[in-house]
């Protein structure tokens, strides 16, 4: 029983603000956020549901040794247990906003115009023009994860071919790929992202690209290694015996082999990429101004920081929340995830 | 030794050429004509052709590579915002950023060593969980939120010290006064994976058999960990250190700003936001050249740290 109790109370909160939103406030399937929200309600309805309910319904995933046995290992760590649970809580913020905000971004509370202590109106005060921080806060965490996964994505993706082909190929091929990737991460990240954004001028679309191109080296020098141990077992020498082409034996056997170590990577450069495009909006270079965003809240909350200081203190610890939640979910699934500890 | 020093003061070179090869490359990506873009929409006619002709812009790409480099390290290449050349206003700021860089290296070393190192002899004390609890926030605060945070507690509620701008030389109070704040916030991400880093690999010494052995002989607990155990928990510390120096050079750009520090990184951000790309080209070759330099620097201290490295 005891094990139920969080699903429990978290699906009672969940019921209560849906039907807050759903039944008082009647926002079922509006604009594409409410859609959105709705679509992601359902779905974290059913999960709660399954697990206050039937939580044996996911027992056959025990059966998977190695999937298993890396569970047990994670559960151990306290901090990647609290890590997941908050970014859980952070891609609901995310996701749910127009149901959890307080009030919409931008609406004027013209009452608390010029920044008003946090008061139970307004839980973290408002700014220099009479907004919700609170709400503001939630509405910039999915500026924040859409732009860190989106650039993280792009890193992945570009990382892991190059290393793909370094490894794949060898020789020639390898040297020169390897050597520009160490030259491109030779420049520290915020001033390669500096660089791509003075060429492509202030943008959300080229904030990803420049956070997107920024440390490929983990990526690419991971997988390059993976494939370079794997290229030699026999396994991969019968499917190229067997006629199979370049790309078959590279996403049916070596892309499976490596993907816990990408994994691991992936989640620990979340929380590198927040804090990038945090620090580029902060220093107004990054997402811009009507876009409510950690960021370039922080750099309004300095102009302020005698007068109101919760401007910058909230935004600043929701930065700090999410990212040390990447950072624990990645060193717990390092830990979980690696194979010496699995035998 | 000295072949392996020279062969790695030498290979600055191909890095240097890559890395401006590199920024010159994302000049290309500028979208449209660079010209009209870096003079904004209203640049007339003529001015479009002079600064054509000025940066070659309409040569073949090798070209405008060589005009732009022979420009700026003869010293020629001019900013479009502040019409004076990039060598002089970089040489100008170069000096506050060193300061403010060596200073938070030092800083850094000087206090998470040891506490990663009273944090190994003392595992799992209150001190021990206390500092990692510590380390594992400092890695995921952002560098120009520690800078606010402690604006915020120093020159705001407890006002003791100032809360931005440059003080002066270092040898001066007020020059001192002013270097730390942003040096303290600017070495928190080194000190906290320093101090992470040095309680790992100590612990992982301090299990080596060797240990095992001095300490069987008698050897007081001190010498065992300041002598045996030190000298070989440093390889990895200092490899980080290396490694973090990027983190180093990067947060000076968003220390400087917070603290209206007269640095090359404020420069840089300036440059970015009136996009005046001679100046971004020039701070950013400047900052990943010390970088380099600086991670240069300790690889050669490598040497002298690790018996085991061979020179070859």
């Amino acid at each position: 029983m005891k094990k139920r109790f969080i699903p429990l109370i978290l699906l009672i909160v969940e019921l209560y603000v849906l039907f807050q939103n759903w039944i008082v406030k009647g926002l079922f399937w509006g604009s594409l956020e409410i859609k959105l929200a709705t679509s992601f309600s359902i779905i974290v309805l059913t999960f709660l549901l399954i697990l206050v309910f039937k939580p044996g319904l996911f027992s056959f995933l025990k059966e998977n040794e190695i999937l298993y046995k890396s569970f047990k290992e994670f559960k151990k760590n306290k901090g990647g247990v609290a890590g997941t649970f908050m970014i859980f809580i952070i891609l609901y913020l995310a996701f749910c906003a127009p149901f959890v905000a307080p009030y919409p971004p931008d609406a004027i509370d013209y009452a608390n115009m010029s920044a008003s202590a946090p008061t139970f109106k307004h839980l973290m005060g408002t700014d220099d023009f009479g907004r919700d921080i609170l709400s503001r806060v939630i509405y910039g965490s999915r500026v924040a994860l859409g732009v860190a996964f989106a650039a993280v994505f792009v890193n992945a993706f570009i990382g892991i071919s190059l290393g793909l082909i370094a490894g794949f190929y060898g020789g020639k091929t390898d040297t020169i790929v390897m050597r520009v990737v160490e030259t491109w991460n030779s420049i520290p990240f915020i001033l390669l992202a500096l660089a791509i954004i003075a060429a492509l001028g202030k943008d959300i679309i080229n904030v990803i690209i420049a956070v997107g191109l920024t440390g490929l080296i983990n990526f690419a020098r991971i997988t390059r290694s993976a494939v370079l141990s794997i290229k030699e077992k026999e396994f991969v020498k019968a499917a190229k015996a067997l006629g199979s082409s370049d790309y078959r034996v590279i996403r049916k056997h070596i892309l499976p082999n490596v993907i816990s170590p990408i994994i691991v990577i992936a989640s620990l450069r979340v929380g590198q990429a927040i804090l990038l495009v945090a620090s580029l909006s902060f220093l107004g270079l990054g997402v811009q101004p009507p876009l409510s965003s950690w960021g370039t809240m922080l750099k309004r909350g300095q102009e302020y920081l005698i007068q109101a200081p919760w401007i910058s203190l909230f935004s600043g610890f929701a930065i700090i929340i999410t990212v040390m939640s990447f950072n624990l979910l990645g060193d717990a699934l390092r830990d979980a995830l690696d194979p010496k500890q699995i035998e | 030794m000295f072949g392996y020093i020279i062969k790695r003061l030498l290979w600055i070179i191909p890095v240097l050429i890559g890395v401006s090869l590199i920024l010159f490359g994302i000049m290309q990506m500028i979208p449209g004509d660079p010209a009209s873009v870096l003079l904004g929409p209203k640049a007339s006619q003529e001015a479009v052709e002079t600064l054509n002709k000025r940066f070659g812009l309409e040569e073949p790409l090798h070209i405008q590579y060589y005009l732009l480099m022979k420009n700026f390290v003869t010293g020629r290449l001019e900013s479009i915002y502040y019409k004076v050349e990039v060598i002089e206003i970089i040489s100008q700021k170069l000096r506050a950023t060193v300061e403010l860089g060596l200073t938070a290296l030092v800083i850094a070393v000087v206090l998470a060593i040891p506490i990663g190192i009273l944090a190994a002899v003392k595992k799992n004390s209150v001190f021990d969980y206390f500092s990692m609890m510590l380390a594992t926030l400092g890695i995921s605060i952002p560098v120009f939120f520690t800078g606010i945070l402690l604006i915020y507690i120093f020159s705001v509620i407890f006002n003791v010290l100032p809360s931005s701008g440059y003080g002066g030389p270092l040898w001066t109070k007020e020059g001192w006064a002013h270097l730390i704040l942003p040096a303290f916030s600017l070495s928190s991400i080194l000190i906290a994976s320093t101090s992470r880093l040095t309680r790992s690999s100590m612990l992982e010494v301090l299990q080596e058999d060797f240990i095992r052995t001095a300490r069987a002989k008698g050897v007081k607990e001190a010498v065992v960990v300041n002598k045996h155990a030190f000298k070989n928990a440093m390889i990895p510390v200092i490899t980080n250190i290396g490694n973090q120096l990027a983190m180093l050079f990067g947060g000076a750009i968003l220390t400087e700003t917070v603290f209206a520090w007269p640095g090359i990184g404020r420069l840089a951000v300036k440059a970015v936001s009136y996009r005046d790309q001679p100046l971004v080209f020039g701070t950013i070759l400047v900052l990943s050249f010390l970088y380099v330099v600086t991670n240069l620097i300790i690889d050669i201290l490598y040497v002298f740290i690790n018996p085991q490295i061979s020179y070859s």
